[in-house]
């Protein structure tokens, strides 16, 4: 129990082995840990961004995926509007052709009537001449009474 | 052991004496045997057990943190390196809460202290008499086997301390504002002389509190184990008065080892606050 050199002894341990501490112990330990406080901090960060990113994308889709929807019913109702157009189109064609059929067969019909009742009238006068020549007995002559043909076939 | 059959009395000494080497009164350099001898070798002299004990557990504790700090990486951390960041964030924390400054030894510092006297004190745990026989065995005459019921150890690292305080007070403060602190304060100029005298009180008391208190626990817990082992040493064979009293020793030696865990840890955690809040005083400009 005597004070003697172990105390010096004693002191210069103590500070070696501090030194020793902060050199090769401490040190190194704090750098690990504060290395991986930075790990987990980045980590934590990394899954914040990657979870804002996610909501980011989903609302995007959802974005996406109301457009298409939209652009589809509009696709649609385009469709349709173009359907009934083109029907609409279609009988109006059909109309104006059946008119011009309709009205091509009656000018048809009138010529025909027409070059009819013509044919009927050369045909009458031919018949009335005849009937004329027979009834007066001779042959009339055509030349000498054509003025008066014409004027009877004018007539019918 | 001097002889056979010890009397308590020698027992005591025999337990409390230090393997001290030195110069012996006939001129030669070497053990002293008894303890009149080893005071006689005055102050060149070297207690061997608690130079060569603290020696080996500061530098068994240092090598498990050195491991653990040389493979140290931010990845997940093994059984090893769990143990020695958790040691440290304790400290860590413990130092953050008493010193304000920014100081990058006051962790270090703290860190040593803690485990270096945590160690020497745990070597109270060990039976008392296991040590010195096997010593004795061996041919050496003493051997204390816990460093801190040294005072020579205790006082080591309280002047190891001190030093500190004194060189980081005359850092932070400047000589002359450590002079200061030391002679203005609390009594204002005219009071110098009376405050140097509370002053000095108080600054020289830092580290005789540090290695008394640590001593005194110590060595105060190593007379309880001796006391008690005495108990059981006065054996005369299966009486009633054998037995209880070996059967005494048992149970006290346990009760006493478990109280004695709360203790040392306890004093390891007192002597590295208590260092880490002279410190702080230390670097602080008023306290």
């Amino acid at each position: 129990m005597n004070i003697n050199a172990t105390l010096l002894a004693q002191t210069i341990m103590f500070a070696l082995f501090v030194w020793f501490c902060m050199k090769f112990v401490w040190t190194p330990i704090i750098a690990a840990l504060d290395a991986r406080k930075k790990l987990i901090a980045d980590g934590l960060a990394d899954a914040e961004r990657a979870k804002q990113d996610l909501e980011l994308a989903s609302k995007r889709s959802a974005e996406i995926l109301r457009e298409a929807k939209e652009k589809a019913g509009e696709i649609v109702a385009n469709g349709d509007k173009r359907a009934s157009e083109i029907v609409e189109e279609a009988k109006g064609q059909a109309k104006i052709e059946g008119d011009r059929i309709v009205a091509g067969a009656k000018a048809e019909i009138e010529q025909e009537v027409f070059r009819a009742k013509e044919q009927l009238r050369t045909q009458v006068s031919a018949i009335a001449l005849a009937g004329a020549g027979k009834i007066l007995g001779r042959e009339i002559d055509a030349k000498a009474h054509n003025d008066l043909l014409d004027k009877l076939v004018a007539e019918i | 052991m001097s002889s056979e059959a010890p009397t308590s009395a020698e027992y005591i000494q025999h337990h409390l004496q230090n393997l001290t080497y030195g110069q012996l009164p006939d001129g030669t350099w070497g053990i002293a045997h008894s303890a009149a001898e080893a005071k006689a070798m005055g102050f060149w002299a070297l207690n061997l057990d608690t130079f060569i004990m603290s020696l080996l557990l500061g530098a068994a504790f240092m090598f498990v943190f050195y491991r653990a700090a040389k493979t140290a990486s931010a990845e997940t951390p093994n059984g090893l390196q769990n143990f020695c960041e958790w040691a440290l964030e304790f400290i860590d924390t413990s130092v953050r809460g008493s010193f304000s400054g920014k100081n990058n030894m006051i962790g270090p510092l703290a860190l040593t202290i803690f485990f270096w006297v945590f160690s020497m004190n745990l070597m109270d745990l060990l039976p008392i008499d296991y040590v010195p026989h096997l010593m004795a065995a061996l041919g050496v005459p003493f051997f204390k086997v816990v460093p801190s019921t040294d005072p020579n150890a205790t006082f080591g690292m309280a002047i190891g301390v001190f030093l500190l305080v004194l060189y980081y007070s005359v850092k932070m403060k400047g000589f002359g504002g450590f002079v200061g602190e030391l002679t203005l304060q609390p009594f204002g100029k005219w009071g110098m002389p009376v405050n140097l005298l509370l002053e000095g009180v108080n600054l020289i008391a830092k580290p005789i509190s540090l290695a008394l208190r640590l001593f005194g626990n110590m060595y105060a817990g190593e007379m309880i184990f001796i006391l008690i082992a005495i108990m059981g040493s006065t054996w005369v064979g299966f009486t009633m008065g054998g037995v209880t009293l070996f059967g005494s020793q048992i149970l006290l030696s346990l009760g006493w080892a478990i109280f004695h865990i709360l203790i040392i840890t306890l004093q390891a955690f007192i002597f590295m606050t208590l260092t880490v809040v002279y410190m702080d005083m230390a670097h602080q400009e008023h306290h």
